[in-house]
């Protein structure tokens, strides 16, 4: 092969460019985003000496085709069609170090009906690119074009009321506990006492798959049994998410065929940790076999609990929603686990959306999204919540959603079945109440207390968690601007 | 019987179930009676009561249908629902009258 590039005319311009420079594509302030782009709002921190415009170009660039030097191929492709745009920068208040990019992507770069593909462009590499110091995905929209491509929830809200027949009220739940070292039979035992207590559903917990002490078949069955005694004891539909997450895919679909075959309505997995391939195979299963699917977040707290780096956890809310369940994990505000006030009640809002889940409703978005009829999905509220919350929490989250008391059911003096009614009558007298007008905030306690005089087992829990509270700083806030 | 929303308090009182069926209509949904004799988790479609009460407004005339389903069906459970035009389905559903 003759080599004769090193003579004569320089035949393209190697070298290391400005990702802002001129020419480029990767900063254009006051682009205008055609309807099919994805959009993102990005909080940048750039290492000390690199420009915000120079940060956010390299962010669009990485994030869409470009590399850190130029190449000959560059030249064979059509730059204009395919460099992502950082079309406005806002301040981000209170941080002088930080900017909100906003970064529009072309729909070709992505390719349909694929999370990960998106994921792998949108928070790949980029993130460890040395000019940043910190960069964090704060929004992301997703146009009709795109978002048509994928499932969304198996079932959506409404038509799992239909199938549990249980309206006008938020839906009760319970994770059993101890979490790890119960038998099958023992266990089975305690689902039992918390369904026919009162409880719509009990839980596994995300750390639950098949460990020694209670394998995955034992398990399901004597679950299962648990199930169909307290429907049949109290007249009422019931369920208990079985926890399907496996090492493989394979085994999470023999899991979830035997969770069908023995009748269950509804199963779990832990998104985040299976991975969006394994979520969107097992949402599409759940679709065409009838079954409700329960989110779990374990492992949110890894990418989005940082303020200035990592993914917001409504980006990954969405994402869920996108891909497909019909229970995920938010905050509850008001018990032990992170989450700021406001953002978790955006995060609801924009999860039950049913139109548009517009910014200006949906605290600490950035986008307006269009869901289309793109089912619902039930926000549960889980962790350090107790009958006493319950007045706060109807009026936060409304009906559309799952309270789940674990320690607040099985740690009830008289055990679980007790702790399971209190829940449940507090839970019906604050609907009551409710419903005829009352004030939850000013009123919640006398409701409450009243409701007690009928109810023993309200009364007990009353007492045992009357001065347990959880107050502590959100980490992360939203910014007042 | 523990089935449908409120269940677990006391049986309400009929000025009870009036505000209830007040708050119903405040949201504009269509309330509906349904009955039957053997209530089970399994049974979806319980007896109508006519139709959805779709021309009734107020409370009074409600009222009158839950004592003439009453009066025609002594030994039923009865259930009053509500449906919602927007959501495309059934709202609410909660028990009256146990055998």
């Amino acid at each position: 092969m003759s080599d004769s590039n090193e003579n004569g005319k320089a035949l393209f311009d190697a070298g290391v460019k400005d990702y802002s420079a001129a020419g480029r594509y990767y900063y254009d302030i006051g682009f205008k985003p055609t309807e099919t782009q994805v959009l993102a709002a990005f909080r940048i921190t750039p290492q000390e000496g690199v420009s915000f415009e120079e940060a956010a170009a390299a962010v669009a660039a990485e994030s869409s085709f470009s590399t850190w030097t130029t190449v000959w191929s560059d030249y064979l492709v059509d730059a204009a069609r395919y460099s992502a745009r950082t079309y406005e920068m806002k301040p981000v208040p209170g941080h002088k170090d930080q900017m909100m990019a906003y970064i529009a992507y072309p729909l070709d770069l992505f390719e349909e009906g694929s999370m990960p593909n998106l994921m792998s462009s949108i928070v790949g590499n980029v993130f460890g690119f040395k000019p940043l110091r910190a960069l964090r995905l704060e929004d992301i929209y997703f146009p009709p074009a795109l978002l048509t491509t994928f499932q969304g929830p198996p079932h959506g809200i409404q038509v799992e009321r239909d199938k549990l027949d249980k309206y006008g009220r938020p839906l009760l739940g319970a994770t059993m506990k101890p979490k790890l070292g119960l038998s099958a039979r023992n266990y089975g035992r305690l689902v039992y006492e918390a369904l026919r207590g009162g409880l719509d559903f009990t839980k596994d917990d995300e750390n639950i798959t098949s460990q020694p002490f209670m394998r995955w078949r034992d398990r399901f069955e004597f679950v299962m049994a648990a199930v169909k005694q307290a429907e049949a004891e109290t007249g009422e539909r019931k369920g208990h998410y079985l926890n399907v997450t496996a090492g493989d895919m394979e085994e999470m679909y023999r899991r979830a065929e035997l969770a069908k075959e023995l009748g269950s309505r509804i199963i779990m997995v832990d998104y985040l940790v299976a991975g969006f391939t394994a979520f969107a195979s097992l949402s599409k299963w759940c679709r065409a076999n009838g079954m409700l699917l329960h989110a779990h977040r374990a492992m949110h707290s890894v990418m989005d609990r940082q303020q200035n780096h990592g993914v917001h956890w409504r980006v990954l809310a969405k994402w869920c929603r996108i891909v497909g369940a019909d229970h995920l994990h938010n905050g509850t505000v008001v018990g032990k686990l992170e989450g700021d006030r406001a953002s978790t009640i955006g995060i609801n809002e924009m999860m039950r959306a049913t139109d548009v889940a517009k910014k200006e409703t949906c605290a600490g978005h950035h986008f307006d999204q269009p869901w289309l009829s793109m089912p619902a999905m039930f926000p549960v509220a889980s962790g350090g919540i107790h009958v006493w919350h319950i007045p706060e929490l109807v009026s936060i989250f409304g009906d559309d959603a799952i309270l789940q008391f674990g320690g607040g059911t099985v740690g009830h003096p008289w055990g679980s079945a007790a702790g399971a009614t209190a829940n449940r009558v507090a839970l019906e007298a604050v609907i009551q109440a409710r419903n005829e007008g009352r004030d939850l905030h000013t009123e919640g306690t006398d409701i409450l207390k009243s409701a007690a005089k009928h109810s023993g087992e309200l009364r007990a829990a009353m007492e045992t968690w009357k001065d347990i509270t959880f107050e502590y700083e959100s980490v992360d806030a939203l910014e007042k601007s | 019987m523990k089935t449908e929303t409120f269940s677990y308090l006391p049986t309400f009182t009929r000025e009870q179930v009036e505000k209830q069926i007040q708050y119903f209509l405040n949201n504009s949904w269509v309330v509906g009676i349904e009955y039957t004799s053997q209530p089970n988790p399994s049974l979806v479609f319980w007896d109508w009561w006519r139709l959805p009460l779709f021309n009734m407004k107020s409370v009074g005339e409600i009222m009158a249908e839950v004592d003439a389903c009453k009066a025609a069906n002594p030994d039923c459970y009865i259930r009053i629902t509500s449906y919602d035009h927007v959501r495309q389905s059934q709202v609410m559903g909660f028990v009256v009258h146990r055998v």
